[in-house]
């Protein structure tokens, strides 16, 4: 809160706010602390990167904000209320593209506005008209006009996560979780996948929660990173991205760029070797 | 000639050539009337006869899609309940398969007893016939529905019931109606049962009656009206089935019609 006020930004609630939380997995025998008494305060609009070696709990904390997972122990908020009790619109977008094959590419991207209030009314009157031009729109963004009347199989992968991110974000989520959407795709897909990304960002300003293991990815899209450390799963360093907007692919080659990605690396790495160390 | 049309040519020319070698061999071997009349016989009995042929085959028709579409209406909602409640699953799974496992001519005569003879007993066995693949085959398919799928809906706060409408049907109609094809010529066969046993009319109580005066001809045509009837339903939902879930084998067509 002191550095929002030294920055000079006015302090806002917070979209989420996790209060020392716990998630504990298994029994009284085999029991595993999947996060341990993690807090963790974003703002609105934010751009917030976790990152970490695998089973550092970071999908973890994903899921607890989605609201598929309840934790053992701690308060999360959502937009100041209780997790579960609010209207919070959640955008999500995962690994796989999860579309679902019987649907063609926009319905599947209108498939939110189906199920989300206050969208849901008035579905069946403005699906054919609205609503699809809506999905359109959005998937002109992000490359993939004209490719509405396709279905998921006759894309690519890296087609299928564009298609994926539309869905993620046409309900105007002001919340958009984004649980590792770039890790299956090959590099250059990838980084174009990042720039449509900060775009889709800068435009709409949703608070963003990625979850990644690839930190140039984190640097590249983030405003503010979170380290993560695995068994129990914490985070150990909180860091803000000082780059300006929009970033190109050539910032990542910047020594600045490198540095930071060098230094959160050997963090990451630091933290891994004292673990190693304990029995 | 395009591979598709004559793969089509092909198999169409084998099933005639079976009928044909049929007739050869019976002519050629001299084999009664009495004991396997040859197809042209039972197609000559079939269209001579057809004035009082056609009533027992509207009858059977009839019994038959009724008793499917209950079977249907049954199954899907006994298989929705049973693919998403682990309770259902647990008490209705050993009940089915006991059931199942019952010849169906052993209850002909208890459904008698309590509607009486005739049309009731019909639509009933050939209900009960075909319920079972479609539970199971219902209830395989919303309880092999995707995590991933479900975890999208989740996220966006959707009802158990959003969920089932909008993944857990669509997700299961492959299923479905792969079971919807063992079920409609299941639901022949429960007609013709309960007509043999206990009704006068219908193609069953037709070949039994056809039969008991030696009439083996007769016997046949109705054998052909049923199978027949059989591959003409097995098409439809063919038919259906490929505008439905075009999806699941990644059709091309489905991609274009759809």
């Amino acid at each position: 809160m002191n550095q929002a006020l030294a920055t000079g930004v006015v302090p806002r609630n917070p979209v989420i706010d996790l209060e020392r939380v716990n998630v504990t997995f298994g029994g009284e025998k085999n029991k595993t602390v999947a996060l341990a008494e993690t807090s963790l305060r974003i703002e609105k609009g934010e751009f917030v990167a976790l990152v970490g070696p695998s089973g550092c709990g970071k999908s973890t904390i994903l899921k607890l904000v989605a609201g598929t997972l309840s934790p053992s122990e701690g308060n999360i908020f959502v937009t100041g209320r209780e997790i579960g009790a609010n209207e919070v619109r959640i955008g999500m977008a995962f690994q796989n593209p999860t579309l679902l094959p019987w649907l063609n590419i926009r319905d599947n991207v209108m498939m939110p506005l189906k199920i989300v209030p206050p969208y849901k009314h008035g579905y069946t009157k403005k699906k054919n008209g609205e609503y699809r031009e809506r999905a359109e729109a959005l998937l002109a963004k992000v490359g993939l006009s004209g490719f509405g009347e396709k279905f998921p199989w006759q894309l690519s992968g890296g087609m299928q996560q564009r298609a994926s991110l539309c869905r993620a974000l046409i309900h105007d989520p002001t919340l958009l979780l984004l649980d590792e959407p770039f890790g299956a795709l090959d590099q250059f897909t990838r980084e174009e996948l990042w720039e449509i990304m900060q775009n889709l960002w800068i435009e709409k300003k949703p608070t963003v929660l990625l979850v990644t293991h690839d930190l140039k990815e984190a640097a590249y899209l983030a405003s503010r990173i979170c380290v993560m450390q695995a068994r129990p799963g914490r985070i150990i360093e909180d860091s803000t991205v000082p780059f300006s907007r929009p970033r190109t692919i050539d910032v990542s080659f910047e020594p600045d760029f490198v540095s930071l990605t060098q230094r959160l690396r050997e963090r990451i790495v630091a933290a891994r070797a004292v673990k190693e160390q304990q029995p | 000639m395009k591979p598709d049309t004559r793969r089509r040519v092909l198999s169409a020319c084998c099933i005639l050539g079976s009928f044909v070698a049929w007739e050869a061999i019976c002519l050629a071997f001299g084999v009664s009337e009495m004991v396997l009349p040859r197809p042209t016989q039972a197609i000559y009995t079939l269209v001579s006869q057809f004035p009082a042929i056609w009533p027992h085959a509207f009858q059977t028709i009839y019994t038959t899609l009724v008793g499917l579409g209950l079977g249907i209406l049954i199954g899907v909602l006994l298989g929705m309940l049973i693919g998403s409640s682990r309770l259902a699953y647990d008490v209705a799974y050993p009940m089915l398969v006991g059931f199942s496992s019952i010849p169906k001519v052993a209850i002909v005569p208890i459904l008698v007893l309590w509607f009486g003879a005739g049309t009731v007993p019909a639509i009933l066995t050939a209900m009960v016939m075909c319920v079972f693949p479609i539970v199971v085959n219902v209830a395989t398919g919303l309880a092999s529905t995707e995590p991933e799928l479900q975890d999208v809906m989740r996220t966006l706060k959707a009802t158990k019931l959003e969920i089932l409408w909008n993944i857990g049907l669509p997700r299961t109609m492959p299923y479905f109606f792969a079971s919807l094809k063992v079920a409609a010529t299941l639901a022949f066969v429960g007609t013709v049962i309960a007509e043999t046993v206990a009704s006068n009319r219908g193609i069953g109580n037709l070949m039994m009656i056809a039969s008991s005066s030696f009439d083996v001809p007769l016997v046949f045509a109705g054998l052909f009206i049923l199978a027949s009837l059989g591959v003409t339903l097995y098409i439809v939902f063919s038919a259906i089935e490929a505008r439905v879930t075009g999806w699941a084998v990644r059709s091309d067509d489905f991609a274009s019609n759809g």
